[in-house]
């Protein structure tokens, strides 16, 4: 079996999983069972795919040629390093997520679950999509597929204020993408004469030095996704989508899309040289020291757990823009590690929001004193997400943020401060909530009296219990919060492998 | 000749002989499918054509020579907005039985059927002749047939919107009339070949160009170019399921092929943007046009009458595409008159199995539509999907190459407009799409849907994704035909 | 002779151009449908007119040949230009069966709404669409009622 098979199997895989989920998922037993096929297969076809392109195959499919008549209008494939890397990271996460999605939703007695997991596979299919795109064409095509199949798992609940959250996220993210991506794609066709991925750009000088600016912009904000601000209200607006969702939305699928869209665009079509040559994205390194800071102090504000996850995801996603913005080759290299560590890392945050929610039913950081006594393992791997995000080893995060570092450090070097202000912002924000839980008594119970007696008796079909003390939340979801809190630490060791792959596109030797 | 090369002139009287044959058969389900029959082979006829067609086929009425005869001239946009109309009308007339039971009195349904093959000769008509004159005729002819299929729509307001329409679209053909006798007037010559080139000596004189004005505003008026776009609301909202759905994907788009023979093969593109100066005017009203239309859309509360908006709103598009006057607008131009029919007629189609299960097009009444009919629901979000232009859509292509041809007339204001006003789109669409699947209190039951009603709704659908995946025919046909029609004629 | 002159000399356009806004006039401002449809038929009429005209040659004659010996036409004879005139046939046949259309419909009207006055039909169409959206009839009236006050 030869790469070209592994990439189609592991494109399709979610594509019919999610058919088969619609037309036969009506019964959870066969649902779940389905979701569990699909998202193994396609994990164990990316696993395939990622140990072939190390062999050093080069994959290349042109599925569908005429798709725009233009020279790269095809829909096709094409994998390099960057799309390898998002691609792992999607399919690796899939049924971790599935598993806890499933352990989340029976748990929070949730209805409608097999639109859910229908729209949850097409999302991963659509993400796929995105990372082996071959052209701008086809990475556009599977960007609005991602967007539209994720609204209804934003909408989920279908209540008053998920429907305002629906057109808050549809909003954004469509009109970023018509108004300004697909203003920046016909631009980039008219003046290039090409849709086409290329080491180095497509656009050579043929974008003047005073236009270029202007491209860079289309870009950076047509990939709406990336939640740069001022366009980032969709992202806090769509925590109101059940926890799973957040999860996806957050730290694998969209968010990642998004941002992973601007470093390939910067890298393949504008080409980073040419950035640095013009100063292009000059302006976009300030919009994101002034996202990371900003988000982050708003991070603070927020008394409810996802929200403050939220904000800390703009300011993480914000990293990886100014690491494509800086236009050096760490920095690229840093964009991509910090892709997949931050992806690992705000995972497991928010699995254990959702542990939280499920085990103890508090939303609020100002609930969680004592907590650790109960749920331990969830705040450990909570604190384990958090030092990941913060970037302290021994966790992946570590070194993403020193190869952004080390990006920045040549010509940016105020960029090295904001990076380390922000990492000071991090220690503030993330690190009371497990300290918190682990050493601050708990609360008089008294004050949640009525709802305790109905907690002990949910508690008794769904929750996970060890000993006297300690009552987790479901296995289902529990186990995937330990695995991706493992995962962090693994890639604190593993790191050199990503970047390893990742540096001959901008011409660094390792 | 063998049979083939009469096929210019066999497309338009097949469905003119057949329909005073429907009138004296009278026998429902004879008249159904025959009338169907001759649809589809008119259909078939103009895909051969398409196929075919490469230089302008000269078909020559009763062997008289051009310009003294009558010519038929079939070149490749011709015959591309042929293939567009007839496979619109055939698809349309599937769902017709349905709807024209439902509305027209008993026993008169042959009219129904026979005004709707006298509408499509109309259109076949104007599309296939070189004459001038032919081309009133013909317009009149699909015109009146036009009033009497909306006059058979459910409720009585239909008459009133016949009658409005009836009104402005008999002052828009009688314009249309006064340019071609002013024309005449300068040249003396009816056929338009030959007409092309003696304006060129004539066009400056102040007869001519009161003659284009007449001939602009005519068209425009049939067209629904904004600020003449009154009648079409109604027209379209109140008619029977099956004539909007026909009415959407083919009326507006042969005469907006006339607005292209007008300025591009009797005028020449470089003397109506050159000398008249026609793109100060056009591009600001075909904007207007766009973001107006849409943005009444979004205030509709009947879902056919935002439709209609929208569809006011698309015109607007297909003439700025013609605006910007270069080869690039006028190949946007033919991708958009394409894209729009088929989205346009799908979405009209999903509507009509909506009227047909609901009794209603209320946007209220769509409440929890998407558990009463799910099929249907998504077969709307589908169009709508379509019609803001999602990649994978035949509106995504369209859109793009417009773009494109904006920015290469160094319009960039233009192409930013452009998708600014799909994002209105947005608005509209997704109004609906919150109706349908958000829950309410009050929801109907579940509602059976019949397999066979998804059928036209579902080809056009159909055609739509499969232009928007795999846009290369399209493309290379609208090419080809704006590289003939830029051309001008020979 | 002065441009004005000229013009008035060409009295048969003078003609064809009131009539027609006489037509146009009609068709506007009169609320009654037939009366609408004799606007449209005036309006139609001013075009057949203004072709007609155009086919006069001055010093024409009618256009048919004149033969000055049996089987030799005769030379030096002036004819008017037929075109025209044969068009018009195919204008009138048209403008009748516009009219025709029309007639029939303001019938149909005159019998759903049982008045042919274009201001009396939209006041009821607009009563129709109070009641769809479930306003009782005499809310509905009221409603109509508020709403002329403030005209």
């Amino acid at each position: 079996m030869n790469a070209e098979f592994f990439l189609l199997a592991s494109f399709l895989t979610p594509l019919i999983g999610a058919l088969l989920i619609w037309f036969f998922g009506e019964e959870s037993r066969t649902r779940e069972l389905l979701l569990a096929i699909t998202s193994l297969t396609t994990l164990g076809m990316v696993i395939g795919l990622l140990a072939r392109v190390y062999a050093g195959e080069e994959v290349a499919i042109v599925l569908l040629d005429g798709f725009l008549p233009i020279a790269g209008g095809s829909i096709a494939f094409e994998l390099e390093p960057l799309g390898i890397v998002y691609a792992t990271v999607a399919a690796g996460l899939f049924p971790i997520t599935s598993m806890y999605a499933v352990g989340y939703m029976n748990g929070h007695h949730e209805t409608n679950q097999r639109r859910f997991f229908t729209c949850f596979s097409l999302a991963i299919f659509a993400a796929l999509g995105i990372a082996y795109a071959g052209n701008l064409a086809t990475l556009f095509l599977f960007y609005e597929v991602l967007t539209l199949s994720t609204y209804p798992l934003v909408t989920h609940h279908q209540k008053p204020e998920s429907r305002r959250a629906g057109r808050v996220y549809l909003g954004i993210l469509l009109s970023t993408s018509v108004g300004l991506f697909l203003l920046g794609v016909a631009w980039t066709g008219h003046a290039a004469q090409s849709l086409e991925f290329a080491q180095g750009g497509i656009l050579g000088d043929a974008i003047s030095e005073r236009e270029l600016p202007i491209l860079v912009g289309l870009f950076a904000y047509g990939c709406g996704k990336a939640a740069l601000m001022p366009l980032h209200r969709w992202l806090p607006n769509a925590m109101v989508a059940p926890t799973p969702v957040s999860a996806l939305l957050h730290a694998v699928a969209v968010v990642k899309a998004g941002v992973f869209s601007i470093v390939k665009i910067f890298v393949y079509v504008i080409g980073i040289e040419r950035l640095a040559e013009t100063g292009a994205s000059e302006w976009l390194m300030a919009v994101c020291g002034f996202t990371i800071l900003a988000s982050s102090l708003i991070a603070f504000s927020q008394d409810n757990l996802k929200a403050r996850l939220a904000y800390s995801t703009i300011s993480q996603l914000a990293y990886i823009v100014l690491g494509a913005a800086l236009a050096t080759p760490e920095g690229v290299v840093g964009s991509a590690l910090h892709i997949a560590t931050h992806a690992v890392g705000k995972i497991t945050l928010f699995f254990c929001a959702g542990a939280i929610m499920v085990g103890a039913h508090k939303k609020n950081i100002s609930e969680l004193d004592g907590l650790g006594k109960t749920m331990p393992i969830t705040i450990a791997a909570f604190f384990v997400g958090a030092l990941s995000i913060i970037g302290l080893p021994p966790t992946g995060g570590a070194w993403s943020k020193w190869q952004l570092a080390l990006g920045a450090a040549d010509d940016h070097a105020i960029y090295v401060g904001v990076l380390m202000l922000s990492s000071l912002l991090n220690i503030g924000y993330l690190i009371p909530i497990p300290v918190r839980a682990f050493f601050f008594p708990a609360k008089d119970p008294h004050e949640h009296s009525d709802h305790h007696s109905h907690d002990e008796h949910h508690d008794a079909a769904s929750n996970w219990r060890i000993g006297e003390q300690i009552r987790e939340a479901p296995m289902k979801c529990v186990i995937p919060l330990v695995i991706t809190a493992i995962a962090c630490i693994v890639l604190f060791f593993w790191s050199n492998p990503i970047a390893h792959l990742v540096s001959p596109i901008v011409g660094l030797q390792r | 000749m063998s049979l083939l090369d009469h096929l210019p002139v066999l497309l338009v009287i097949g469905p003119l002989l057949c329909a005073p044959l429907l009138v004296l058969i009278r026998i429902p389900s004879v008249v159904r499918w025959l009338a169907q029959a001759v649809v589809t082979a008119t259909a078939a006829g103009a895909f051969w054509l398409v196929q075919t067609v490469n230089e302008p086929i000269s078909y020559r009425m009763g062997g008289w020579t051009p310009p003294v005869g009558i010519e038929y001239r079939v070149d490749k946009v011709a015959a591309l907005v042929a293939l567009v109309v007839t496979s619109v009308a055939a698809i349309a007339l599937l769902i017709g039985h349905k709807a024209a039971r439902d509305t027209v009195i008993k026993g008169r349904l042959h009219l129904f059927y026979a005004a709707y093959l006298l509408c499509l000769t109309g259109l076949l008509g104007m599309t296939m002749t070189g004459d001038a004159f032919n081309v009133f005729v013909f317009l009149e002819i699909s015109s009146l047939s036009t009033y009497a299929l909306v006059a058979m729509g459910r409720r009585r307001n239909a008459f009133v919107a016949a009658f409005n329409y009836l009104v402005l679209g008999t002052i828009g053909g009688t314009f249309v009339l006064i340019g071609i006798g002013l024309m005449f007037q300068m040249t003396g010559t009816l056929n338009m070949a030959d007409l092309a080139e003696r304006l060129v000596e004539a066009r400056d004189t102040r007869t001519i160009h009161v003659a284009l004005a007449f001939m602009l505003i005519g068209l425009s008026v049939k067209l629904a170019v904004f600020p003449l776009h009154q009648w079409l609301p109604n027209a379209y909202a109140e008619s029977p399921s099956a004539v909007s759905t026909f009415l959407a994907g083919s009326a507006t788009k042969v005469v907006y092929f006339q607005l292209m023979r007008v300025i591009f093969t009797l005028f020449g593109a470089s003397y109506i943007f050159g000398e008249a100066r026609l793109g100060t005017l056009l591009v600001p009203l075909s904007l207007l046009a766009m973001f107006l239309g849409s943005a009444a859309a979004v205030y509709q509360s009947s879902l056919k009458r935002l439709l209609a908006y929208s569809s006011i709103a698309q015109v607007g598009y297909l003439t700025l595409a013609l605006a910007l006057g270069t080869e690039e607008g006028l190949r946007a131009g033919l991708l958009h008159l394409m894209a729009h029919a088929v989205t346009k007629a799908g979405m009209f189609a999903v509507v009509a199995i909506i009227v047909d299960r609901l009794g209603t097009d209320h946007i209220a009444a769509l409440q929890g539509l998407s558990r009463r009919m799910p099929i249907t629901a998504g077969l709307l979000v589908l169009g709508g999907i379509g019609l803001i232009g999602v990649p994978g859509t035949a509106g995504f292509v369209s859109k793009l190459a417009l773009v494109d041809a904006a920015l290469g007339a160094e319009h960039v204001f233009v192409a930013g407009a452009i998708l600014m006003s799909s994002l209105i789109a947005v608005v509209y669409v997704w109004r609906v799409v919150e109706v349908m699947y958000f829950k309410t209190e009050s929801e109907g039951p579940r509602l059976r849907e019949r397999p066979a009603s998804f059928v036209p709704a579902g080809i056009f659908l159909a055609l739509m994704l499969g232009m928007g995946l795999y846009s290369e025919p399209a493309f290379e046909l609208a090419r080809a035909g704006a590289s003939q029609l830029f051309g001008g004629m020979p | 002779m002065s441009p004005f002159l000229v013009s008035l000399g060409l009295w048969n356009y003078w003609l064809v151009v009131v009539l027609m806004m006489v037509g146009l006039y009609l068709v506007i401002a009169k609320g009654n449908l037939v009366k609408k449809l004799m606007g449209l038929n005036i309006f139609q009429g001013a075009v057949i007119m203004l072709y007609v005209s155009m086919g006069k040659v001055s010093g024409g004659t009618a256009p048919i040949f004149i033969e000055s010996s049996p089987g030799e036409l005769a030379e030096g004879i002036v004819y008017s230009n037929p075109l025209p005139h044969v068009l018009m046939l195919t204008a009138i046949v048209v403008g009748v069966a516009t009219t025709a259309v029309g007639l029939a419909l303001a019938v149909r009207i005159r019998e759903a709404y049982g008045t042919v006055e274009e201001d009396d039909v939209t006041r009821i169409q607009r009563l129709d669409e109070l009641h769809e959206i479930g306003l009782s009839a005499r809310d509905a009236l009221r409603e109509l009622g508020s709403e002329g006050e403030e005209e």
